[in-house]
């Protein structure tokens, strides 16, 4: 399994566990849960500076960006607009082209705009962005993601920060087989076994924050989160025995009195 | 002519002192240049611009870093 290296966009990816920095106690938390985690994708938002406390640390003294590669996101964005002008600030104030590109469609459900983050991708790819785009379970918006440029797609399992799991997993699986690049489960997972499970019906990657950070230990699941997605992965290249109505002994018949 | 100019610093009203430059601006505050990012009037600027991107009245700052968040 030493060659199982996730690549997106020409870049090597040693942990198929991609983690957020969000609703951690404090930098510490988030540094330490983070480390633990085995994770080398790290996700931050983009915001104002607090010019009247500067007493704030900056997050990134804490997560090295020459040991993770940073992720920023355009969480909080509603229109093709904001979202294109947050990657552009992302791209200002850190060290790459990449960005995990959120339209969001509405504040209860925090589902993906699909049609404006087909358009927001167009316009970000076309100024040389590598777009990770935040989509829904539907199979058809991620092949046309694809289509437009678009190096890996990440499907929800469901809405964000809510904890349910896997809710289509059978959309999910056409998805994976619609579309011949790296997919990234994000947002929806609950506990190790939704991580397990979204590796084992084949995503490259699973993405996760609340999961992690609201958890009552927060590092001790950091650390199930790891060896879950780990697990989940080597039962998907080990391949799962067909499900069977009847029992099927395991031991032989022969020699027996 | 007045010997400060009126702008906007993320949101909030300022008097700064005339011909500060954006570089001025950032280390008044205490801001690091490196990862953040500033857009002028809508216009992010490069970091090599900092120095010499003079402040007008009316003027709308944004400084823009990155802070924990996972999806949202």
């Amino acid at each position: 399994m030493a060659d199982d290296r996730l690549i997106i966009a020409g870049r090597e990816f040693k942990s198929r566990l991609w983690v957020g920095t969000g609703k951690y106690k404090d930098f510490v938390e988030t540094q330490k849960a983070i480390e633990i985690s085995g994770a080398d994708v790290v996700t931050v938002a983009v915001r104002r500076v607090n010019i009247t406390d500067r007493s704030n640390d900056n997050l990134l003294d804490y997560i090295d960006p020459k040991k993770y590669t940073i992720l920023p996101n355009t969480a909080g964005c509603y229109t093709v607009e904001d979202a294109v002008r947050y990657s552009c600030l992302a791209r200002a104030a850190g060290v790459s082209d990449l960005i995990k590109l959120e339209v969001l469609g509405d504040e209860k459900t925090l589902f993906p705009d699909t049609a404006g983050l087909i358009e927001a991708a167009k316009i970000l790819i076309k100024e040389g962005f590598i777009v990770l785009p935040y989509t829904n379970d539907d199979p058809i918006v991620a092949k046309k993601l694809v289509d437009i440029g678009c190096p890996a797609v990440m499907p929800l399992a469901a809405p964000i920060g809510s904890g349910l799991g896997i809710r289509n997993p059978y959309n999910l699986k056409i998805l994976m087989e619609s579309v011949s690049v790296p997919v990234i489960v994000d947002a929806g997972v609950g506990t190790a076994s939704d991580a397990a499970l979204a590796m084992e019906y084949g995503a490259d990657a699973v993405l996760m924050n609340t999961a992690i950070a609201g958890a009552r230990d927060p590092l001790t699941m950091a650390e199930a989160m790891k060896y879950a997605v780990w697990a989940g992965r080597l039962a998907y290249r080990a391949g799962r025995i067909p499900r069977k109505l009847y029992a099927t002994a395991s031991s032989p018949i022969e020699g027996m009195l | 002519m007045e010997e400060t100019v009126r702008i906007h610093v993320n949101g909030e009203a300022k008097a700064w002192p005339r011909g500060a430059t954006v570089a001025d601006l950032l280390q008044d505050l205490d801001i690091k240049t490196e990862q953040v990012a500033v857009e002028l009037n809508l216009e992010i600027l490069d970091r090599t611009a900092f120095a010499h991107r003079a402040l007008n009245d009316g003027d709308r700052v944004e400084i823009m870093s990155f802070i924990g968040g996972g999806s949202f």
